[in-house]
Parts: C-alpha cells; sequence; structure tokens
C-alpha cells in the first residue's frame, strides 16, 4: 500500500494525469527533478535545515490534558499551528521553492483558499528571493483579507480570480492557465496533495513529517503508537501528511473529517467523498461534487481552506480500501470545537482544523475512554477571527472587515503592492 | 455523415489548400442561437465544425471562451442540447465535439459515443485527456469509429509525439503557442516548428489552433498546416453583435473572410 501511487501516478483506479499536452512534458520534467532531488542528500540535508532552523519543526506533539476530559479520550494534538506562518503548508512551500531553486526557475505561483498557502508560498519566495504571484478568489480575498495583507507585504502579487464561483477551484483554474504560458521559467506551487501527477505524491512526501514526527513523539511520550490519527481533509494535504507514517500500521486508525457545511440537506457543504462522485478535476481523478452532467459543483464551507469540491486521489484511494475513513463535520460542529479548545487549553485553532476535533468526540466515543487519539492541529485561528467574531457575536464585524478589506484587496488585480 | 473527418480533409489536401475549422460552444448564447451560428459558419465556408461543450472548468480556455461557456450553462445547456446541435452541423458538414474529459466519463463514455455517433458526429477533440489516460476512451471510439484527435504542444517530446499521433483518428491538434485559447496580434512562430516536427513522425493532416483571428493569419497558418483552426475569434464575433441576427451576421461574413484565407484569396 505504501508503495502508491504506481509509476503513472494513479493510487488504484484514482490520480493520474488529466491536463492539457503542453503541461505533459514540464510534469515529467518536474517528476525527474523531484525524485532526483530527494535521492541527493544535499538536498534532504538542506531542506531539513530550513524546516528546522527557520519554519520550527518538529512542532510539539502537545498532551492537551483540559480538552481531552471533554472528549473523553486522551487527545495529543500535532501542534503545526506553531509553525512559521502558522499552519503545516510550510513543510509542502519549502519542499517546493527549493526544488524550484534547483531547477533554476526564478519565479512561482500559487492558488490559495483561506490564503495560508499563500502566505506560505509568498513566505518561501521572500526567504528564497522568488518572484511570486498569488491566485486567490474574490470571495476569499473578502473573507480572508488580513491574508490577502500578509502576502502582499512578503512582497508577492495577489491577483483577485473573478471568474465562476469565485473560490479555491476558479484559483486554481486560473493559475493553470497562466502556467501553461510561462512554465519555461515558472514552477507552480501546488498547496494540496491532489492535481497532476506528481503533485499528489510529491505534496504527501513533503507534508509526511506531520505523521513521521508524530509517530516518533508517541513512542516516546507513550511507549506505543496512538490508536487513531485524525486530521481535517479539504484538498488533504495536512491529513495525508499526517497519515502516511501509519498507513502500514493496522493498530492505527485513520480518520478524515470533511467539511459538512450546512450540512447534506441543504445541499451547501464541500464533504467530497461523503457525498461525492468519481470524477475528474484539476488533473486528476477522484471524488468530486458534480452534477449529472459532470459540471463541478459549487463546495460550501465556513472554512475558506476547506472549501473545495476535489479532494486528493490517495484519500480517494484510502476510502475505497478503507484504510481511513472519512466523515463529514457542519460548519456548527466545527465552531463549538474551535471555541472549545480556545476554552479549554488556551489555544485558538483553525476553523479548518477545528473539523478535526469537533470529529474526535465521536472518535473517542467509539474508541473508548482508554483510547489515544494523534490530531493534527493544523493551523492556528488568526486568520479565522473575522469569521468567529461574527458567528460568536464577539465584535462589530462590519467595521472591522470593511476597513480591512477595503485597504487589502482595492489594487488588488494588477501590478500588485 | 460517417467516416469521420478524413474525407473532408483529403478533399481540401487534393485541392491544394488548408481546410477551415471553426468552433463555437453549444449553447451560446442558447441552444437554439447556437445552432443559427453554427450554420452561419458553414455558410461562410467552414470545412469543419466544432462544437463546444460548455464545461464549469475549462483550463485550456482564455476569457471569451470561459464567458461563453458560462453563458451557455447559466441558460440551462445540457449534454443532450450538444448533440442536437451536433445533429443540426452534421447534416453539411462533419463535426466534432470538443470537451473537457469529465463530463464524457459522467455521462458514461459508452452512452455518450452512441449518442454523438446517432446525432450523426465524427468524433471528439479531448483538450484535457492525453492518450496516457485515454484507454477506455481508445476503445470505445474504436468500436464506433469515432474521431480521437489529441493535441500535441511545443512543449512535446519527439517520443510524445509518436505515441499521442499513433493514437489520432481523423486529424492531429496542434497548438501553436504555449498558452489558452484567445486571439491574438500575431500568429505563433513556434508553430511551424511544431508542425514540421509532428510532420516528422505521422502523415495524418495537422490542424493548428490557438490564435487565429482574421483571414489574413488564417492564410499565413494555410501556408504550412493542413486545417487553421478558429474559436475565440469567431465567439468575440458572436459576442460583440447586440442581437442574434446581427450575431449571424457577423460570424457568416467572419467566416467567410477567414474561408477566404485558405483558399489563397488574400
Amino acid at each position: 500500500m505504501s508503495s502508491q501511487p504506481d509509476e503513472h501516478g494513479h493510487f488504484g483506479r484514482f490520480g493520474g494525469r488529466f491536463m492539457p499536452e503542453a503541461l505533459i512534458a514540464p510534469l515529467d520534467e518536474l517528476e525527474q527533478a523531484w525524485r532526483e532531488a530527494m535521492a541527493d542528500e544535499g538536498f534532504t540535508t538542506e531542506l531539513q535545515r530550513l524546516l528546522r532552523e527557520y519554519a520550527g519543526v518538529p512542532s510539539l506533539l502537545y498532551d492537551a490534558t483540559r480538552f481531552s476530559e471533554v472528549v473523553g479520550a486522551r487527545v495529543l494534538l500535532k501542534r503545526e499551528d506553531l509553525n512559521h506562518t502558522g499552519a503545516h503548508k510550510i513543510r509542502n512551500v519549502l519542499g517546493q521553492a527549493l526544488l524550484t531553486e534547483r531547477m533554476g526557475k526564478k519565479r512561482v505561483i500559487a492558488e490559495t483558499g483561506a490564503g495560508q498557502h499563500g502566505v506560505a508560498a509568498a513566505t518561501a519566495a521572500a526567504y528564497l528571493g522568488l518572484e511570486c504571484r498569488v491566485y486567490m478568489g474574490e470571495v476569499d480575498t473578502e473573507r480572508q483579507a488580513l491574508n490577502v495583507a500578509r502576502m502582499k507585504m512578503l512582497g508577492a502579487e495577489v491577483m483577485t480570480v473573478t471568474t465562476g464561483s469565485r473560490t479555491l477551484k476558479d484559483a486554481i483554474n486560473e493559475a493553470i492557465r497562466e502556467w501553461v504560458a510561462t512554465v519555461d521559467h515558472t514552477a507552480y506551487l501546488f498547496g494540496t496533495a491532489a492535481g497532476p501527477h506528481p503533485f499528489p505524491a510529491m505534496v504527501r512526501d513533503f507534508t509526511r513529517g506531520i505523521g513521521d514526527e508524530t509517530r516518533a513523539q508517541s513512542l516516546a511520550l507513550l511507549g506505543r503508537l496512538p490508536d487513531a490519527a485524525l486530521a481535517c481533509v479539504g484538498g488533504g494535504s495536512n491529513a495525508i501528511g499526517m497519515f502516511t507514517a501509519f498507513i502500514d500500521d493496522p493498530g492505527v486508525r485513520l480518520y478524515g473529517f470533511e467539511p459538512g457545511g450546512e450540512g447534506f440537506e441543504t445541499g451547501r457543504h464541500a464533504a467530497t467523498i461523503t457525498a461525492g462522485q468519481i470524477g475528474v478535476l484539476h488533473g486528476t481523478r477522484s471524488y468530486l461534487l458534480q452534477d449529472d452532467d459532470g459540471q463541478t459543483v459549487e463546495s460550501h464551507s465556513i472554512s475558506a481552506g476547506l472549501d473545495y469540491p476535489g479532494v486528493g486521489p490517495e484519500h480517494a484511494w484510502l476510502a475505497e480500501t478503507g484504510r481511513a475513513t472519512y466523515r463529514p463535520i457542519t460548519d456548527a460542529q466545527a465552531m463549538d470545537a474551535m471555541l472549545m479548545l480556545a476554552k479549554t487549553e488556551g489555544i485558538i485553532p483553525a476553523i479548518e482544523s477545528a473539523h478535526a476535533l469537533a470529529g474526535a468526540y465521536d472518535v473517542a466515543h467509539e474508541l473508548g475512554d482508554q483510547a489515544t487519539l494523534a490530531i493534527c492541529l493544523s493551523g492556528r485561528g488568526d486568520k479565522d477571527m473575522v469569521t468567529a467574531g461574527t458567528w460568536f457575536n464577539l465584535l462589530d464585524v462590519e467595521d472591522v472587515l470593511h476597513d480591512v478589506v477595503d485597504d487589502a484587496v482595492d489594487d488588488s488585480v494588477g501590478d500588485g503592492p | 455523415m460517417t467516416g469521420g473527418v478524413s474525407p473532408t480533409l483529403a478533399q481540401t489536401r487534393s485541392e491544394g489548400r488548408a481546410a477551415l475549422i471553426g468552433y463555437l460552444p453549444a449553447g451560446f448564447p442558447s441552444v437554439d442561437v447556437s445552432i443559427d451560428l453554427v450554420r452561419a459558419m458553414v455558410k461562410g465556408g467552414v470545412d469543419v465544425v466544432e462544437v463546444g461543450l460548455p464545461y464549469s472548468d475549462p483550463v485550456m480556455d482564455g476569457p471569451t471562451i470561459q464567458a461563453a461557456a458560462d453563458m451557455a450553462l447559466a441558460a440551462g445547456t445540457r449534454i443532450d442540447d450538444v448533440f442536437r446541435v451536433v445533429e443540426a452541423s452534421a447534416e453539411h458538414v462533419p463535426t466534432l465535439v470538443m470537451t473537457y474529459w469529465n463530463p464524457v466519463e459522467r455521462y458514461g463514455v459508452e452512452r455518450f459515443a452512441s449518442a454523438l455517433g446517432a446525432a450523426g458526429g465524427a468524433g471528439l477533440i479531448t483538450p484535457d485527456l492525453v492518450p496516457d489516460e485515454a484507454q477506455e476512451w481508445i476503445a470505445v471510439a474504436d468500436a464506433h469509429r469515432l474521431d480521437k484527435v489529441f493535441l500535441v504542444a511545443p512543449s512535446s517530446t519527439r517520443a510524445r509525439l509518436e505515441m499521442t499521433t499513433a493514437h489520432c483518428r481523423g486529424f492531429v491538434y496542434a497548438t501553436a503557442v504555449m498558452g489558452v485559447t484567445g486571439a491574438r496580434e500575431q500568429t505563433s512562430s513556434v508553430a511551424p516548428q511544431l508542425v514540421a516536427r509532428t510532420r516528422e513522425v505521422t502523415d495524418l493532416p495537422i490542424g493548428v489552433g490557438l490564435g487565429v483571428s482574421n483571414g489574413r493569419q488564417a492564410a499565413v497558418v494555410a501556408q504550412y498546416a493542413d486545417a487553421v483552426i478558429v474559436g475565440s475569434a469567431l465567439v468575440r464575433a458572436a459576442f460583440d453583435a447586440p442581437e442574434p441576427a446581427s450575431a449571424v451576421a457577423a460570424v457568416t461574413d467572419l467566416t467567410h473572410d477567414l474561408a477566404r484565407g485558405v483558399h489563397g484569396e488574400l
């Protein structure tokens, strides 16, 4: 199972490469460069040094005793929220940006939903002296205006995408469209473990440190492995990063939590594996939200980072084989868990990560109070304070939002800062 | 019409000229008007029609075709409507469907091929399906004797040109630029080179698309390609017209200009 994908990027019947021919040769070059880099001790040593000295990795595995009491099982939080830039995304972008430098390219593009990947990409670009452009849907630039400002401060050009549903999927479309024209000198730092081969496998390998560290930290702390590993799943990069180290450990159950939005009955959700059908989107075969004609259906989640109608192909494979279990968590459940972690542990999680926290309640009930659950706390919640402030009636959001949005996104199409 | 586009392209080759292939999306701006627009292309002198299947996430298309596809979908265009447009066009000239892969897979590859064949369609152009992933389509197309038009690009290696052209039937679609669809000021400088490289590995006709917007550009491309493919410029002409009747006239006029280009009359 851990030998997936095959040489053409297939995880069982999922994955592959559904892309314009113009990008096939560049994807082959990328795959070759990535494989050579990973076999080059000079590259891996430099990446490990960057992660350690710059990104703050390995992150802590924290014994969340008060939250454990509420959940009903022992909860260990993998503190990816403490990484530089505030989420697991920095692992992936440092890997891809270092690879870009190795390939002799001076410019990167990225898509972003919540803005976390965009901020991470802009950060890595600033650190390595690369030119950076980030595509972001107009809906997301409004609800994540602070991240727009962060990207600009880091020197990135933020392109507001006004096509389609104006969210993450459309930002990916625009990035692909640009990449076809600029691939000779530009690398596409793809933000999740989806897209055409080699991205799902490459992103997994750049994020798998999450699970590798959790495994070693669990052995040191408990003398054994956890009973379950939990993570939220949008495209699925933090989840595949968490799961990979445990896939060959049958005693460790794997749970992914999808954005159930306002609930299935409303049709407003983004629970791709739970409710989607198999199809092709953004270069890969996986589960996706689509209508009877194969048109992509707009997803909904209170969490911009999970608001994506597709999912990485390895998750589709893990779901189909039964190795991992995927469940939906509604917006309301996620927000309750977000508040609960803040009140019991003094940690404000990203709304994305709060989906995994919310999922822990049922898992604890099923596995019993002696169980130990390792949860990937994939990001911190600072970026979500406007959303949370509105949800919990904590501030007069209208005023705050307008000021911030006006400042941040007014001139975001065009030449940037 | 049956037999795909090959007889037509053989005919134009024997006339010593390139064929003109015109693209318009089904359902733009409505299904009925799109039928009128396709007929306008026929009247203007296209040799082959490409009917676009409007799709929510067209990553190979620039703003003009995206906007047309969005309009078609907003108007409620369904896959079965695409076959209606194909049927109306195929009465006159060989007609291919250009489609992203997911709608075909979702509809059912065998079912799609049957419906396309029943409508008189010649085959498919598949911008995001490379032969590497096309086993099912290749088998079904062969069983239904449908054309399989895959794309080659300036970045294609010789090995990929050989593999891709070996899987094509009808013609080979050479994307003239590294970029999305859309009319351009100048025709591509890399296209002649790509056509030459492709000719080294296949005897199939080679169509060149992406960027041609007028008869003069068509005449330039016609000097080295077997077919000149025009899409965005035709969509643009229809977009710029204030109402359906003038859109029909604009498409007829532009097609006529393009046809003069491939007939060596410019």
